[in-house]
């Protein structure tokens, strides 16, 4: 069973998938280790009537509040922000809502533009091809001509605008601001064996149709084919090195609990930013005291969340409500620095639909819209199907201060330690946010809301897991190179949102998967001197 | 009380809860709505309370504090004010409370009906929405590119 093979990839979501199908055409024995398993269409909750219901409990994007058996443990109360994920074949591409969009060129140069954080080693021409190429492997949905963007091809038609698109776009238009329909990780038509979007309207709890592009749906079907194999129960927590320093392959728990050893040539991380810098700083030895890769000590420092507000309005109309994919347009009018607003860099609004029943009611009774008691039912009948709003997803700058490390006393059932969370945000963040929230409410006071409510930041929404083993060209100031190769440990090569320099104000996942290709290129490149 | 299985209320909780679920929620002769407390609802909402039992069982108790006596026992002005109290000075619990009766009784056939929902999953059959009007994009594409070249 664990004969050694080339390459190891550890974690089978959204990087792991990408650069393990990458590889696949090279004829190396390609192996990949995933924590969690598989999940079947029919167990998602939009199966069945207690559809929200479950978005709170085995499928709530919290691991704490999950609490699965794939699931380890994090310690973040020293975080406002708390980390959403999935453990199991296609990581947190299985829960996310799909909004798809790229970094912009100018976010590769923040340093140089806008005289914050640091440039990358890398550009948008250097990621370009592989962001298309990402793009026809998931199917993405888009509109051409986003004046937003350098120009990119269209895969699949939009999503469906709505009652929704129309009347915030509407009110954009009366603004001058820029919108645009969503790139959205969507088959808006049939699709390479995926069926079209029915507009089940419940993507972030798992997509029952299959139409949603979840890497166990994209990529792994493909690299499976290829003969790639992927082991499932297969929790990692240690990478073992040889006296030359380089890593000879890893040490994981199974199912059962027996701890096993898998020998490999090349070792590739893809454990997203809070996992990846777990399992470094537990592979932790007399040659790697503060960890592997880690001579740097940049190893789980500059974590970057990105903080979101959000923003939502109540209207007099009905809107799509609970009907089709959440998220229907966004806008960058608000992504570059301007000084005058009084912080630097800037976000994306994410515009999004209305709720179900359910979560209608709790949100609209946590902000005190609806009552207890004798006011309840008119008071729900406002505001259900009647609200729209959206989120801002704001570039969180990398601080050093923000630290994963590994936790003194809380573990994992294998008696690993839980990674902890210390973070906190920072000025810049805050006015953002305030800045995010204020043209928020003038957009839909422009719409003809008649109500707004916002939250900033929102707590349950640490999805982006991003800088925590940031590249670089600099052994000193980063832990890989451009290409995701270890400055210290010449076969070690991490792919996911770890070795972000900044965040940008967009969903990484788009990019995480074009890094994972490009790493996967490089590696066939270089093939005969990967190691010099 | 069962420490070993926190999901499962014991009498004094269940009534106590069914008396927050009946306040919070009551009946609606208008809308022909039930009230969270109806006997379907309720026994569904006590066999999901899932994670948040613990939560629950909590806010209970506190519930009994606040008030000075059961909750159950109370006269409805002096459960309304516990209940008030209980939102003002503890978020967290009384949103257990909100989050274990809202997503049982926003399930119920009667009030999907009621609510203007067909009382079925969204899959396999799903929703119509319309695909709106590309022409709102006009003005958009009109003001051209937006996107910041960098070095």
């Amino acid at each position: 069973m664990n004969d050694p093979v080339d390459v190891l990839v550890v974690g089978a979501g959204a990087s792991g998938a990408a650069v393990a199908w990458s590889l696949a055409g090279t004829r190396m024995r390609i192996l990949c280790l995933e924590q969690g398993d598989w999940v079947k269409p029919g167990d998602y909750p939009s199966n069945g009537r207690d559809w929200e219901e479950r978005q709170f409990a085995d499928f709530a994007i919290s691991p704490n509040r999950r609490a699965g058996a794939a699931d380890y443990p994090i310690q973040e109360e020293g975080s406002p922000i708390k980390v959403a994920n999935f453990n199991g074949v296609g990581g947190g591409t299985l829960l996310y809502a799909g909004h798809f969009p790229r970094l912009h060129p100018s976010d590769f140069r923040v340093r140089t533009l806008d005289g914050v954080a640091d440039d990358w080693p890398i550009d948008y021409a250097t990621l370009e091809p592989w962001y298309a190429l990402n793009d026809r492997m998931m199917g993405i949905a888009a509109l051409a001509g986003d004046p937003a963007y350098p120009p990119k091809p269209a895969v699949l038609p939009p999503l469906p605008l709505g009652r929704t698109g129309e009347v915030l776009g509407s009110a954009m238009n009366r603004l001058g601001w820029h919108w645009w329909p969503a790139d959205a990780a969507m088959a808006t038509r049939e699709y390479e064996g995926r069926a079209r979007c029915i507009n089940l309207g419940h993507c972030i709890a798992g997509c029952a149709q299959g139409a949603k592009a979840s890497v166990d749906l994209t990529y792994w079907p493909e690299a499976l084919r290829q003969r790639v194999q992927l082991r499932t129960h297969a929790r990692v927590h240690r990478i073992e090195t040889n006296a030359d320093g380089m890593a000879t392959g890893v040490t994981y728990f199974d199912a059962d609990g027996r701890e096993h050893f898998q020998g490999a040539e090349v070792v590739i991380v893809a454990c997203n930013g809070i996992g990846t810098p777990r399992l470094l700083l537990h592979s932790a030895s007399g040659r790697f005291p503060k960890g592997l890769a880690n001579s740097s000590g940049l190893v789980g420092r500059n974590l970057m969340f990105h903080p979101y507000s959000l923003v939502r309005g109540y209207f007099d109309e009905p809107l799509d409500g609970y009907r089709g994919p959440h998220i229907v347009a966004w806008s960058q009018q608000f992504y570059e620095t301007d000084a005058r607003r009084g912080y630097v860099r800037g976000f994306t609004y994410q515009f999004s639909r209305g709720q179900g029943p359910v979560q209608t009611a709790m949100s609209a009774m946590g902000w005190g819209r609806v009552p207890w008691g004798a006011g309840h039912h008119e008071a729900f009948r406002r505001v259900f199907d009647r609200a729209a709003g959206m989120f801002a997803i704001c570039e969180d700058l990398p601080e050093a201060h923000n630290t994963v490390t590994l936790d003194a006393e809380l573990k994992d059932a294998n008696g690993i330690p839980a990674p902890r969370i210390n973070y906190t945000l920072s000025d810049n963040s805050r006015r953002m946010l305030d800045y995010s929230v204020a043209r928020a409410t003038e957009i839909l006071r422009e719409a003809g809301a008649t109500d707004v409510v916002s939250e900033a930041p929102l707590p349950y929404a640490g999805w982006h897991l991003l800088g925590t083993a940031r590249m670089g060209n600099d052994p000193g100031t980063s832990v890989v190179n451009a290409w995701g190769r270890s400055h210290d440990v010449r076969n070690l090569f991490i792919v996911d949102g770890s070795v972000f320099i900044t965040s940008g104000g967009v969903n990484p996942t788009a990019t995480i998967q074009a890094i994972a290709l490009h790493v996967a290129d490089t590696i066939k490149q270089r093939l005969a001197n990967l190691f010099d | 009380m069962t420490e070993t299985n926190p999901s499962e209320l014991d009498d004094a909780e269940r009534r106590a809860l069914r008396a927050v679920a009946a306040l919070m929620i009551p009946a609606c002769a208008e809308h022909g709505m039930p009230g969270a407390d109806d006997d379907a609802i309720f026994s569904d909402i006590t066999a999901s309370l899932g994670r948040d039992a613990v939560a629950v069982r909590r806010a209970l108790r506190q519930l009994d504090e606040l008030a000075g006596a059961h909750f159950a026992d109370l006269p409805g002005s002096a459960r309304e004010e516990a209940a008030r109290r209980l939102r003002e000075a503890h978020p967290p619990l009384a949103a257990a409370l909100v989050a274990a009766v809202v997503r049982c009784y926003y399930r119920d056939d009667r009030v999907m009906r009621a609510i203007g929902m067909e009382p079925r999953p969204p899959y396999p059959r799903g929703f119509e929405v319309g695909d709106g009007d590309d022409s709102l994009l006009d003005p958009v594409r009109a003001r051209g590119p937006i996107w910041r070249k960098a070095p």
